[in-house]
């Protein structure tokens, strides 16, 4: 299985963290919501097809990404940083050629 | 354990400590495995004086970039991965906004005070804490292809361009430093232990220690 970096470009499975379901919204640490916190920890949509994940390349340039994986046949469908911002987002190959 | 003579080696205005190197015990110069039919890797190990790792908070990649240009003097080119090297001194992205400089001269940390800003970004001294090891020869991504899940190639992998990967967690920073050159950057602790690997690694196609 193969994730593409938006950095790095096409790495293996194996260099990649999940971080978890990327579909939960964290209260603010303030909250004092229970009902917000249980379904932070808790509730999860759990499909049988495309799901909003995070993940961190873990192994190579170490950011964390906003990946869309279907459950049923894990293929990647998107990739992104997780964090906008950085101008040299694109994956290029690189080099002074 | 004191060292009597470390007071009278330091100078007032120069006090780094001298540099070991963690491969030594291990480090056997000469001709290596299968070498009967040729020599196809040279492994050395380079000590450059200086291994800075740079990171710039978002949206001030540009003026770090320039930085980098300005105290290198070297072309870095802009995108994931983008690198030169132009044998005395390299730079390297290896992450968004992050890039690693080295020189072979010590001192480049200083070079960098007042020009990457609080405000641009952190610049980090990793000299002491990095081993640069170079595979060079008409095998050298062959042997590499046996550690790391990446395309060597020269397409996949331009000339100066970096890579950030690993080997059985071992972090390494791979930087093509010619068509058949690279320069592979390991944290000190793990360096003996990725050395002797990658010499029982270049057996097979003979290989020398310079
Ligand atoms: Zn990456």
């Amino acid at each position: 299985m193969l994730i593409t970096c938006p950095y790095c470009g096409p790495r293996d499975v194996i260099e990649f963290t999940y971080q978890g379901d990327g579909n939960r919204t964290r209260p603010q640490p303030a909250s004092q919501d229970l009902d917000a916190w249980n379904a932070y920890v808790y509730d999860r949509l759990n499909p049988a097809g495309d799901h909003n994940e995070i993940w961190q390349h873990s192994g190579g340039c170490r950011a964390h990404l906003r990946i869309v994986r279907n459950t049923l046949t894990h293929e990647i469908l998107s990739t992104a940083f997780a964090r906008g911002g950085h101008k040299s987002a694109g994956h290029k190959a690189g080099g002074n050629q | 354990m004191a060292d009597r003579q470390l007071p009278e080696r330091q100078s007032p205005e120069r006090q780094l400590p001298e540099r070991l190197s963690p491969l030594e015990p291990v480090y056997h110069p000469g001709s290596h495995g299968n070498f009967e039919h040729g020599v196809d890797v040279i492994l050395s190990e380079t000590r450059p004086g200086s291994i800075l790792q740079l990171a710039a908070w978002p949206g001030e990649e540009k003026r770090l970039i320039d930085a980098i240009r300005k105290v290198t003097g070297l072309a870095l080119p802009d995108g994931a991965g983008g690198g030169i090297s132009n044998g005395g001194r390299a730079a390297f992205g290896f992450a968004p906004g992050k890039f690693t400089v080295v020189d072979e001269a010590e001192g480049l940390a200083a070079a960098f005070a007042g020009v990457v800003t609080p405000a641009i970004g952190t610049l980090t001294d990793l000299s002491h804490g990095r081993t640069a090891i170079r595979i060079a020869g008409p095998k050298a991504e062959w042997v590499l292809a046996k550690f790391f899940a990446i395309d060597f190639a020269l397409p996949a992998f331009p000339l100066g361009a970096g890579r950030s990967t690993n080997h059985h967690d071992v972090f390494a920073q791979i930087q093509r430093s010619g068509a058949d050159q690279f320069d592979i950057y390991v944290f000190r602790s793990f360096a003996r232990s990725f050395w002797k690997a990658l010499c029982h690694a270049s057996e097979e196609v003979g290989y020398e220690v310079h």
